[in-house]
């Protein structure tokens, strides 16, 4: 069994209420921060943890926070990116769901050491639930004098509040979230200025994903050291995966990062392996956004090691045999599954989000989808296996944010592991349109490159 | 058949006003426009859709532009410009949803309904749609009906009949 820091007490009936959270060891944090150590000590802290964005990009929280600019008289902001929308991840409304205290908790520790007075929890518009659910948390750790005025006789204010989007994949970027809570159109902003230095209503602004700041807790209450201990090389922690497609048991999962993932595929304790007795035929591991590997590639390196659950084993190889952790969306394919069908899918998300402000990503997300529809329903051409990889080449890296990026490495990744199963739709196309292309070779084991 | 736009004007209740008085103060002076999608959700809540008489009342609450509401309500997927049934199905479409049947339950659900995707049912109570991962793929395929946005998880087609008997005699 793995260590449990942030599911812990996930079945203990109640643990949703104040009450029950507090009994539990809940807000042990909040005191020990602001009773003991400086704001800065708190930074000091989630730095030595080594913790890493737990939204998609990984980039050290503590960090984040040191670069938070402090000018006089400017108040700051810390926003919690509770938008979760990338396809193949729903950890955060799980956590939001049964332990809205655990978030609370953290955003107390983090706007303390921010110096934030007001903080925000933008959740996507479709949350509602979640939404009441986080008001009601507020409302309670307010009246138990964790929030307000004052908080435990520390001279330190705080009021959180929380934000409803409008269904917009797009605002869990962060900058576009930020023009969201100003009450606009989620179009991403043009960086820099980075929100460190201008951020929501131009101040300057850390934006986190809700499991970073939910993990600031554990963190404060083990000290960063301890919690640098768990994990693997500089993948220190936990994490929460959320598991989905063709597994026996789908469901959110809090694993020590550098678990095998032929283990969390496998084990009871995870997934319980691929569901009506199926092959495996491919994974993509952390959200929509990154590559998909085959079966063999997402098991193994290309050295033949076993590739572990970490930033670091996941991306091994780049993008010729790798992929990466993500936001820990992790998404199972089995030997049934249409390659072309999904990626058509996944494209025709992109499309639909795009905010449409660069050209690349506007047009050619609509291109791609277009073209893998046509390669799916039997009229597709081989030269239009190639046209997907220039035009997902020409928005890589051209445009204003990562969107662009996220919807072309699905594509460039599929073709370049399934480009067989392409052209098998485009010579066959009837029998594309009866029956699947199966696993064909996507599990046999790998070649090791010692002929190279 | 849907009409389309008879709304002339609207009045908001003055509960509903108290509401949006309550929104506007989580946020500094002078910004309260940030208040305009959580006002939008209260408005979609109590009228099913947003009318631009109604975006216009908003307009003038929040002493902004008509446009401004607007450019908003256009780009996000959740407001609703023209009306729809009282209860709208939205199912999710997206890869992870579909690996597991989604596809099939959204074609079973027109069936069922006997009308197309953004249409509304003759007795005005259905309409439904695909929308983009919902945050539920372990538990797909899912859908979500609004206002207050209640999961309904791991469809079949006889969770979906008893789900749609349910609300016709609700
Ligand atoms: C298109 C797009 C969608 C994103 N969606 C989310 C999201 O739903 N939740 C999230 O936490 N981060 C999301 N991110 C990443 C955020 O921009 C940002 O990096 C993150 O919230 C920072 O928090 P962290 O450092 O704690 O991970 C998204 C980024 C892009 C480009
Ligand atoms: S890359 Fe796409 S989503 Fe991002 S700003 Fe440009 S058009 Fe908008
Ligand atoms: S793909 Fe349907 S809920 Fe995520």
């Amino acid at each position: 069994m793995g260590r449990k820091l942030l599911l812990e007490h996930i079945n203990v009936p109640g643990i949703n209420t104040f009450q029950v959270y507090k009994e539990k060891g809940g807000y042990r944090a909040v005191e020990k921060a602001l009773k003991t150590m400086s704001s800065d000590d708190v930074v000091e802290e989630v730095k030595k943890s080594g913790l890493r964005g737990r939204g998609g990009a990984g980039f050290p929280t503590g960090m984040k926070w040191s670069f938070l600019a402090k000018p006089e008289g400017v108040p700051r902001y810390l926003v919690c990116n509770a938008d979760e929308s990338e396809p193949g991840t729903f950890k955060d409304r799980y956590l939001m769901t049964h332990i809205p205290h655990a978030l609370i908790e953290g955003m107390i520790i983090g706007s303390y050491a921010l110096g934030a007075n007001t903080s925000y929890i933008y959740v996507r518009g479709e949350m509602m639930p979640q939404i009441r659910i986080l008001e009601k948390a507020i409302a309670e750790a307010k009246a138990a004098g964790y929030l307000g005025k004052n908080i435990l006789g520390s001279g330190y204010d705080l009021e959180i509040y929380v934000q409803p989007g409008g269904g917009a994949y797009i605002c869990g970027e962060e900058t576009a979230l930020l023009e969201s809570l100003e009450g606009k159109r989620g179009n991403p902003r043009i960086k820099p200025p980075f929100p460190a230095i201008a951020g929501l209503y131009g101040c300057p602004t850390v934006v986190n994903n809700v499991e970073s700041i939910a993990a600031t807790v554990p963190i404060v209450n083990e000290g960063g050291e301890e919690y640098a201990k768990i994990g693997i090389g500089r993948s220190t922690g936990t994490k929460l995966i959320s598991a989905s497609g063709n597994i026996n048991q789908p469901g959110v999962y809090e694993i020590e990062l550098g678990l095998s993932v032929e283990d969390f595929i496998y084990s009871d304790e995870y997934c319980g392996g691929i569901a009506n007795g199926k092959r495996l035929k491919a994974v993509v591991a952390g959200g929509s956004s990154v590559p998909i590997l085959p079966a063999n590639l997402i098991l193994n390196l290309a050295n033949g090691d076993k590739r572990l659950m970490s930033y670091e084993s996941l991306s091994e190889g780049g993008f010729a045999t790798g992929t990466m952790l993500g936001s820990g969306g992790f998404v199972v394919l089995d030997e049934d599954q249409c390659i072309v069908r999904n990626t058509w899918n996944f494209s025709r998300f992109y499309h639909h989000e795009s905010c449409g402000q660069c050209s690349p990503c506007r047009e050619g997300t609509g291109w791609m989808e277009k073209v893998l529809h046509r390669i799916e329903y039997g009229h597709g051409k081989m030269s239009d296996i190639d046209l997907l990889v220039d035009v997902s080449k020409k928005i890589e890296g051209n445009t204003i944010c990562p969107l662009g990026d996220a919807a072309a490495w699905p594509v460039a990744s599929a073709i370049r592991h399934f480009r067989d199963e392409f052209e098998w739709h485009v010579k066959e196309p009837k029998l594309a349109l009866e029956r699947n292309y199966g696993l064909a070779h996507y599990a046999d084991p790998l070649k090791i490159a010692e002929e190279v | 058949m849907l009409r389309v736009e008879e709304v002339q004007s609207v009045e908001f209740s003055s509960a509903l006003i108290s509401k949006f008085d309550e929104i506007v103060s989580r946020y500094p002076e002078g910004r309260s426009k940030s208040a305009l999608l959580p006002i939008l959700h209260e408005v979609q809540a109590v009228y099913g859709w947003l009318s631009s008489a109604a975006m216009d009342k908003v307009a003038e609450y929040l002493n902004i532009q008509p446009i401004e509401v607007y450019e908003v309500a256009t780009f996000y997927t959740m407001f609703f410009l023209k009306p729809q049934g009282k209860y709208v199905l939205e199912v999710c479409r997206t890869g992870p949803c579909c690996l597991v049947g989604a596809e099939k339950i959204m074609d079973y659900i027109g069936e069922k309904l006997g009308i197309k995707e953004g249409e509304v049912t003759a007795d005005g109570l259905f309409s439904y749609r695909g929308v983009e991962c919902l945050a539920a793929c372990g538990y797909a395929p899912v859908l979500q009906i609004g206002p207050e946005y209640t999961f309904y998880e791991n469809l079949t087609p006889e969770s979906v009949d008893q789900l749609i008997e349910g609300l016709k005699n609700k």
